[in-house]
């Protein structure tokens, strides 16, 4: 079972008190009756799915209920960092190389 | 290949087994085929042999990066059934069934094809709502499916526990009798076997790094650990890792990989005499022949390469196990293990050609693609060899994710994803 910190609680919780919420950083257009086909299968369907590093987005919602970000390692499970919802993709990962 | 019969273990007990040939040929890999496939699980073999032996095509590498059947072929709870709600999933799942029976003697390998039958709980009005509707969709559709009685599900599987004071009460069962087991391993090894006859090169510990593509964006071979490898056809069968493979040819799929577990106990004596299955409490549960219970869990609920998953998963599947089957409560787990199934929107495969040219994709079964592997095989052989899908698999394609016109098993699988 993951152990998943949560950014508001600021603290480790075991993942049951945890709800996966799929990719992050996948931003809901606009006007989403205007856009194409093509961009809205992107939007909707299309996932990065990465072996390795993921921008992933949780909700704690056996605890304090919100959606936050996650960056985790898809081959090894851990956890690099969380941080909440709202706030940018970060660019420099502790611990990860590249 | 020599052919294995009863004579052939006769003439080798006479001579103190010494005649026993390797099953399959380990070659270096060549510079160039006609076809690569990615991946030596059962459905990328199967692949391999149906275009040997369907289409005439034999210049054929399978690569595998660990060994071959070690992937989900090898991690799945064998369990065969072709009752989905669809008319195109009947129409694929139903062609594998007919071709599981019979395989063993096509591939002159037992895979253990056993229609023991396949009885599916109903826990509430709900289910027994959409069993029914399932029941009748697949009796328009050619495909075997029947309504049990409570009393009669507990005659089918004397070990149920059908008291109405059950946590899970049992209101009925829709039984597949066609459906059932085959041994996962030797539907890899048998597809290995009769592929390596044919002349295909299966090359394990292979692993490909990257997908080459010309100018004009048609596929022209694979890197690999073992070097440049040519080929105008590629077929990605690599289940988890699909999405992976066809990164590396510039497309981007619509899947997600999860973790599924499964776990065997200790071996008992006959106990269980078909496959049960109860989606509404998420248990899988059959008897191998050799008297393990094989009982299969449900997703994790985040994307992972791990095959490892978290503990309460196997332990929601025991708990509703131990209540549908009191029996069982004290019976003792051996092991447990995990594999990556790679899931579509619409929980239903993607087997069809894509944007680039020379590049076929077999993918997104998630988690039921054992009982389809020769159907998807055969089906998929065909796609590649003619460049166009079998009618069977022309309505899974990849551009339904744009047209709109998804095969939404999702909602109507008879499984909770």
């Amino acid at each position: 079972m993951l152990l998943i910190r949560c950014p508001y609680c600021e603290e480790e919780r075991p993942e049951l008190e945890f709800r996966n919420a799929g990719e992050a950083h996948v931003a809901r257009p606009a006007d989403i009756a205007a856009i194409s086909d093509e961009d809205f299968e992107a939007f909707f369907f299309i996932r990065s799915n990465p072996k390795g590093i993921i921008y992933e987005r949780w909700r704690h919602i056996h605890g304090c209920a919100r959606f936050f970000n996650a960056v985790r390692d898809t081959v090894s499970d851990k956890f690099v960092m969380t941080y909440k919802a709202g706030e940018p993709k970060p660019k420099k990962l502790p611990g990860v190389a590249k | 290949m020599k052919k294995y019969s009863v004579f052939a273990i006769a003439r080798e007990a006479m001579r103190g087994h010494k005649g026993w040939e390797a099953q399959w040929r380990s070659p270096e890999p060549k510079k160039e085929y006609d076809v690569i496939i990615v991946g030596a699980g059962g459905h990328g073999l199967g692949t391999a042999y149906y275009l040997a032996k369907e289409h005439g095509i034999t210049n054929i590498a399978v690569l595998e990066k660990g060994w071959l059947g070690g992937g989900n072929t090898g991690r799945n709870t064998t369990i065969i059934r072709s009752n989905y709600l669809y008319d195109e999933s009947a129409g694929i799942y139903d062609h594998a069934l007919k071709l599981w029976d019979g395989l063993s003697q096509d591939l002159n390998y037992n895979v253990m094809y056993s229609p023991r039958g396949v009885m599916m709980l109903a826990h509430n009005i709900h289910d027994v709502q959409v069993f029914k509707r399932h029941i009748h969709a697949n009796r328009l559709n050619g495909v075997d499916n029947e309504w049990l009685t409570p009393e009669q599900a507990k005659a089918y599987c004397p070990p149920l526990n059908i008291a109405a004071h059950a946590r899970y009460p049992v209101m009925g069962a829709a039984l597949q009798r066609r459906g059932g087991t085959a041994r996962h391993d030797a539907v890899a090894w048998g597809y290995a076997r009769a592929a390596s006859a044919r002349g295909v090169d299966i090359i394990q510990n292979c692993e490909v790094t990257g997908i080459k593509r010309a100018a004009n964006g048609a596929v022209t071979g694979v890197e690999t650990s073992k070097g440049f490898i040519g080929a105008k056809k590629v077929g990605v069968v690599a289940s988890g890792h699909s999405s992976v493979l066809m990164n590396m040819a510039g497309v981007r799929m619509p899947l997600e990989s999860y973790p599924l577990q499964a776990l065997v106990s200790e071996p008992v004596k006959p106990v269980v005499p078909c496959v049960v299955m109860s989606n509404t409490v998420h248990a899988y549960i059959s008897q191998s022949d050799k008297g393990e219970l094989v009982i299969g869990a449900g997703t994790d609920q985040y994307i992972s390469y791990s095959q490892t998953g978290g503990l309460h998963i196997l332990e929601h599947t025991l708990d509703a196990i131990c209540e549908m089957f009191p029996i069982f409560t004290r019976m003792k787990m051996l092991r447990s293990w995990g594999g990556i199934v790679d899931v579509t929107p619409d929980r239903s495969p993607i087997l069809a050609k894509t944007p680039v040219k020379g590049l076929y994709v077999n993918c997104g079964w998630g988690t039921g693609g054992f009982k389809a592997t020769p159907g998807s095989a055969d089906v998929f052989a065909h796609t590649i060899a003619r460049d166009e899908p079998h009618k069977i698999n022309a309505p899974f394609t990849l551009e339904r994710f744009r047209t709109g016109r998804l095969i939404d098993e999702a909602a109507a699988a008879a499984v909770a994803h």
